[in-house]
């Protein structure tokens, strides 16, 4: 297929995913700002929730540079309507929008009707956040997140394009919840210390609650919420839709199909990553540190990330 | 004044006309509110498909709906003959002459074309003389404007041989139909169109390179902002091919080929959506961002089709108009089956002074002009743009020719909750490959505004399913 098809599909649908983890992980912070901190915890400096968000998505520099002052409304405007943002929700809705527009030719029709109406829905859906409350929003944005890789998985061609959609969705979300579980640990507790000792269970609901991970962590360990736990079930457990591993598995699949004698690094690159998730464990992790962990992993899907746009996305004159 | 015009609904008596019966049986035992709410029900459904057109000048992004009516515009079964035997007879002309152009001359020869309207036309290309092109055709796509006037005569308006646009919502007109009155079509024996897409293909198919029997065709469009960009892709996708942009095409030793995700792919016939003039920086305008590189040459080398052919807009301006009557008998030995509207060449000294004499009653045009834009209607004009025409008409006369404001015929369209008389016109489409072919219909324009006479979408016209009665 044409790379620059291959490039929008892509793209649409880690856009798509970014809004889709944008609005968790606010949705989140918006119930974790309601919890009494700093009595619970006397004596400790927890990071002011609202920074969290910005923390996770690496802007807090962009966010500074527009707001002087940390508040739920300016972070919520910033990562949600501020089209300025090209990672808030509004803007991330609409470069899908545009992209499937782009090639509206090679997804179903009912994929860009269900693209379009979100577009259609937007405004009005953000000009209402007062009235509905954030939550009921973004529920929302989970809701047209779901309804669209519904409406691709159900009726979509599985070509090539196909693969490239997969691909994005899985490059964005590994990338997403790297950097949940990283900030969690870094920002919730203030040194390596702390981890594994009391942490509040709140805290601990609401990170797995990001990622949809609450009734899976119940379901699986039957316990109370661990620390080493949490990192195992969305880093290593590859039956955690959300976490590296699964992902991983996706993406080295499908780069495995797409992959050719010419371009073998992608797929190389790739496989090397997934090894060391599929053959990896918690010790292991907590050894080499888990921020020091997950930094590496960002930085090698990074570059897998390069590697994909130079193979297939962005080819250079034949 | 509704009774000057000839309406394709009513008889000049009042009763409904044949063709018509049924529908109208329909309309009126039909409850206005069940209307109102499938009215409504369309113009949601066009807008979650992203029905929609750019509009230039405007915010960059803007998306606006052609307004649809839902009265459709019926045509009898016979007229309908007639019209397609008219529309072929004529474009099979224009690609004759397309081709004598390019080659021989013998027009000129003959004396029924004046050289210099040809060789002195900016839309002649001099490097496509003694090209041969595959089969010999050149507008492969015609979208031939056709008006009714006076007693209900059709005329030829304009033949829109370079980049005619229209037929999705041709196609999306009727599917929105069936959708929304599934019941009218249980009556009424519809002409599909629907197949539209596929003799498209079959026509692109048939004129690759060197006639290979299975030629790459993709379809190349400006790009998402362009105004047509939804037909664009509704036709690639329809014919199951690429649609491209320039950036996606490069040209390597007189080659084209497509960037792909496995590597480069050779093009063999571009449908194009891209005027001349912006088709290959190199050869044409090289401010051109849209083009291809090396794409003429690649072209002239006989390696790549490109459907219509560079310089087919030397046939469809208006000065050349006049002659498609004489083209007909001079290619053909035939007499033309559809009629010219008559038109006042300004060049002419006398035909200048004549229209303006009369310029309050005419309709002036440009030459090159298209979409409706850069045109005087006399009798809607203020005094204020009468002067200018008349200045610009004195400087400049051989930009221009003038037609009679013909009065064209009308069709019951809807206007808030009432039904009322509008202007119409009819774009049916010729295509030229393996054979002369096309659908039983075309795209039927209506001016909203009451009075109004312009029905181009730029300028607030809307949109009617055209349906051709099977026999």
């Amino acid at each position: 297929m044409l790379s620059r098809t291959a490039s929008e599909l892509y793209w649409m649908a880690r856009h798509i995913e970014r809004a889709e983890n944008t609005a968790r992980m606010l949705d989140i912070t918006s119930q974790l700002s309601l919890l009494p901190y700093r009595q619970m915890e006397p004596g400790q400096s927890w990071a002011e929730p609202w920074a969290i968000p910005l923390i996770t998505t690496g802007l807090a520099t962009d966010y500074y540079a527009r707001y002087s002052e940390l508040s739920a409304e300016s972070v919520l405007n910033f990562l949600v309507s501020d089209r300025s943002n090209p990672s808030s929700i509004a803007a991330c809705m609409n470069a899908a929008r545009e992209s499937g527009r782009a090639v509206r030719g090679s997804i179903s029709q009912e994929m860009y009707e269900d693209l379009n109406l979100t577009w259609l829905e937007l405004q009005s859906r953000m000009e209402r956040i007062q009235a509905d409350g954030t939550s009921e929003f973004f529920d929302w944005v989970k809701r047209r997140s779901h309804l669209f890789r519904g409406a691709t998985f159900g009726t979509m061609l599985r070509d090539e394009g196909y693969s490239f959609i997969r691909l994005g969705t899985f490059m964005e979300r590994a990338d997403n919840t790297a950097r949940i579980v990283d900030v969690k640990y870094y920002t919730l507790l203030p040194s390596l210390d702390d981890v594994g000792g009391a942490v509040d269970y709140y805290q601990w609901s609401a990170l797995l609650r990001s990622v949809s991970a609450f009734e899976a962590y119940r379901k699986i360990y039957r316990d109370t919420i661990t620390p080493v736990r949490v990192a195992e079930l969305l880093i290593l457990r590859d039956d955690m839709p959300r976490s590296l591993h699964a992902c991983m598995n996706e993406i080295y699949d499908i780069l495995k199909r797409l992959c050719e004698a010419d371009s073998l690094e992608p797929e190389r690159l790739a496989g090397e990553i997934h090894a060391q998730l599929h053959y990896g464990r918690t010790e292991q992790i907590f050894t080499t540190g888990l921020h020091e962990y997950l930094m590496a992993f960002l930085d090698k899907t990074s570059q897998l990330g390069q590697e994909i746009n130079d193979h297939f996305l962005v080819p250079s004159l034949g | 004044m509704t009774a000057t015009f000839f309406d394709e609904m009513h008889a000049a008596d009042g009763s409904v006309r044949a063709h018509y019966r049924q529908f109208d049986r329909w309309l009126s035992t039909t409850s206005p509110a069940r209307v109102a709410q499938k009215r409504a029900e369309a113009d949601l459904l066009f807008r979650r498909a992203g029905i929609t057109f750019a509009v230039y000048g405007e915010a960059a992004g803007t998306e606006r709906l052609i307004p649809f009516d839902i009265i459709p515009r019926i045509i009898p079964h016979e007229e309908w003959v007639m019209l397609e035997r008219g529309l072929k007879q004529r474009v099979h002309a224009l690609n004759l002459f397309l081709h004598d152009v390019y080659h021989d001359q013998n027009i000129v020869a003959a004396g029924i074309v004046p050289q210099e309207k040809i060789t002195g036309n900016t839309q002649f290309r001099e490097r496509m003389r003694g090209v041969n092109v595959p089969g010999g055709i050149y507008a492969h796509i015609a979208g031939v404007d056709i008006v009714r006037a006076g007693a209900g005569q059709y005329y030829v308006l304009e033949d829109n041989l370079r980049v005619p646009s229209g037929v999705s919502y041709m196609i999306e007109n009727r599917k929105m139909m069936m959708r929304v009155f599934p019941e009218l079509f249980a009556h009424e024996r519809v002409a599909p169109v629907d197949h539209y897409p596929d003799l498209l293909l079959d026509n692109l198919r048939a004129v690759g390179p060197g006639g290979q029997a299975n030629p790459v065709v993709v379809v190349l469009t400006p790009g998402a902002h362009n105004s047509a960009y939804f037909e664009h892709s509704f036709l690639a996708q329809r014919m199951g091919v690429e649609l491209v942009e320039g950036r996606d095409l490069f040209v390597k030793d007189c080659v084209v080929y497509m960037h792909t995700t496995r590597g480069p792919q050779r093009v063999d016939v571009i449908y194009r959506r891209i005027d001349d003039d912006f088709l290959d920086p190199l050869a044409f305008r090289a401010d051109s961002m849209l083009g291809v590189p090396g794409l003429f040459e690649a072209y002239l080398a006989g390696n790549v089709t490109l459907a219509n052919a560079i310089g087919t807009g030397v046939a469809d301006d208006k000065s050349m108009y006049i002659h498609v009557p004489d083209m007909i008998r001079f290619y053909l030995s035939e007499e033309p089956i559809l009629s010219n509207v008559p038109t006042w060449q300004t060049s002419r000294p006398d035909d200048l002074a004549y229209v303006l004499d009369h310029l309050a009653e005419v309709v002036v045009k440009e030459v090159h002009g298209a979409g409706g834009y850069g045109m005087l209607i006399g009798p809607a004009a203020s005094k204020a743009e009468l002067e200018e025409f008349r200045e610009r008409l004195k400087a400049d006369p051989a930009r221009y020719i003038a037609q009679p404001t013909l009065a064209l015929s009308t069709c019951p369209t809807f206007a808030g909750n009432d039904v009322a008389p509008r202007h119409i016109d009819l774009r049916p489409f010729v295509l030229s490959g393996r054979h002369v072919t096309m659908v039983p219909g075309g795209l039927s324009r209506v001016a909203l505004r009451e009075g109004s006479l312009v029905v181009n979408s730029s300028q607030g016209g809307g949109t009617k399913d055209t349906w051709v009665l099977e026999s």
